[in-house]
């Protein structure tokens, strides 16, 4: 089971409450992350990792973003944006102080706690890393409760690497083994070449005792779960974040319906095996 | 003391393999120890040995005109590195070179080629065994090539 959503803070959800930047910092060439704070008045809340918020630029569009920070700093919430369109690139242009509409926090979430006791495998492609950060953190608050916890990221060249201190920083303690990988590289990057897949296989896990947490582009997370089945590992100990179109983020448009389900309010986090059968179908 | 036929079985690309096989790879095997940035063979010179990496990590690289070396994989413990010595005409399509200090055992491609011959079983062990490395990298390959973390509008 998906840990239940938690109840949007807004009084409707459809209604943005005020939020205002507080700083905003470049973590590539085309993503940058940024703190927000509640405008005056403005009732904060609670996520959990996997969640995401609508964005609403005034004037210019709102787009849904997961969360990116820890939960566990206060009142300020973090999200990365790869600036690609007119609302992200909006957004990157915001200035401290700069007021900026929300609503959520929305959707389901990682299964952080049922994985406790097992041994847990994250593995992120590209900007899929954002909305798998929180459950990192989340882990290492509480880390003697899991087993071996391996993190596995790829992404396109080593320009591109999100996060690059904290990935450091884990990849040097001996809580979580830290495994990055990118896809192309010059002569001068010493670390792994080749696509996140090639990454399982140098993971320290028991396929037969661990839970698996995959986002990324679709051909990824499928090529993943491929390499994961490979070692035993079950289906149902597998979940994915989807991604599609959404717009209301609760369930009332239908832009991001797939299938019987709504990626905004059943999603994004699936167990895999309860919508494997969905991802065989190409028109959808 | 380690013997050359143990450390040659404790790597994954002997598992499952007899002892009689065993004894025939570890009788082309001997130990090499690459240094940071050394160049262990290069795009078109015979291939007449492959390496089971035991530790380091070594890089594929292909060089190209105005672009320099491009790193395309990196191969690192417990990996094979290299099946040009299988296929005529026997020479390296690219570049490898240790990125960090690197030990490895080298199998002497013409010595398991010549066995091969006379014992086929070791030589369909052989096969199999390169063909499931080549069937990863070929799926890596092509997931590379798609270029997954583009914004495809």
């Amino acid at each position: 089971m998906l840990e239940a959503p938690r109840v949007p803070a807004s009084p409707h959800p459809m209604v943005p409450q005020p939020w205002c930047v507080r700083r905003s910092w470049w973590e590539t060439e085309d993503t940058f992350s940024f703190s927000m704070e509640p405008h005056h008045g403005s009732p904060t809340f609670q996520f959990s990792p996997g969640q995401f918020n609508m964005l609403y630029v005034f004037g210019v569009g709102e787009i849904p973003i997961s969360i990116s920070g820890d939960q566990a700093k206060g009142e300020t919430l973090v999200h990365t944006v790869r600036a690609v369109g007119a609302t992200t690139r909006a957004i990157g242009s915001l200035q401290p102080g700069a007021q900026l509409g929300v609503r959520g926090p929305f959707g389901s979430s990682w299964p952080v706690r049922q994985a406790m006791g097992k041994d847990l495998v994250i593995v992120a492609g590209g900007i899929g890393l954002a909305p798998l950060r929180p459950v990192v953190y989340e882990v290492l608050a509480s880390r003697p409760k899991f087993g071996r916890v391996c993190l596995l990221y790829g992404t396109r060249t080593p320009d591109d690497i999100l996060y690059t201190k904290e990935l450091q920083k884990w990849s040097k303690g001996a809580d979580l083994q830290t495994l990055v990988t990118v896809d192309r590289a010059g002569q001068d990057w010493t670390g792994n070449v080749g696509v996140v897949t090639t990454l399982i296989a140098k993971a320290e896990f028991d396929p037969d005792h661990a839970s698996a947490m995959v986002c990324g582009p679709e051909v990824m997370m499928r090529f993943t779960i491929r390499e994961l089945e490979k070692l035993g590992m079950r289906s149902d100990n597998i979940h994915i974040s989807m991604e599609r179109n959404m717009k209301c983020a609760v369930g009332f448009c239908g832009h991001c319906q797939f299938g019987p389900t709504f990626i905004c309010k059943d999603g994004p986090i699936f167990r895999y095996d309860r919508i494997r059968h969905l991802l065989a179908i190409r028109e959808m | 003391m380690e013997t050359l036929e143990r450390i040659v079985a404790d790597h994954s690309f002997a598992r499952g393999l007899n002892a009689r096989h065993l004894e025939l790879l570890a009788g082309c095997a001997s130990n090499v120890r690459f240094a940071a940035n050394q160049v262990a063979f290069r795009e078109g010179e015979e291939a007449n040995e492959f390496y089971l990496i035991r530790e380091g990590k070594m890089a594929v690289e292909l060089h190209a005109p105005e672009r320099g070396s491009i790193n395309i994989l990196t191969v690192g413990e417990g990996e094979v590195l290299g099946w040009s010595w299988l296929i005529p005409p026997y020479r390296w399509s690219f570049d490898a070179r240790a990125i960090e200090p690197t030990r490895a055992v080298a199998l002497n491609g013409k010595c398991l080629r010549e066995k091969s011959e006379r014992d086929s079983e070791l030589g369909y062990q052989l096969h199999k065994r390169i063909a499931q490395i080549m069937e990863e990298r070929l799926q890596a390959t092509r997931l590379q090539l798609l270029n997954l973390y583009e914004i495809h509008a």
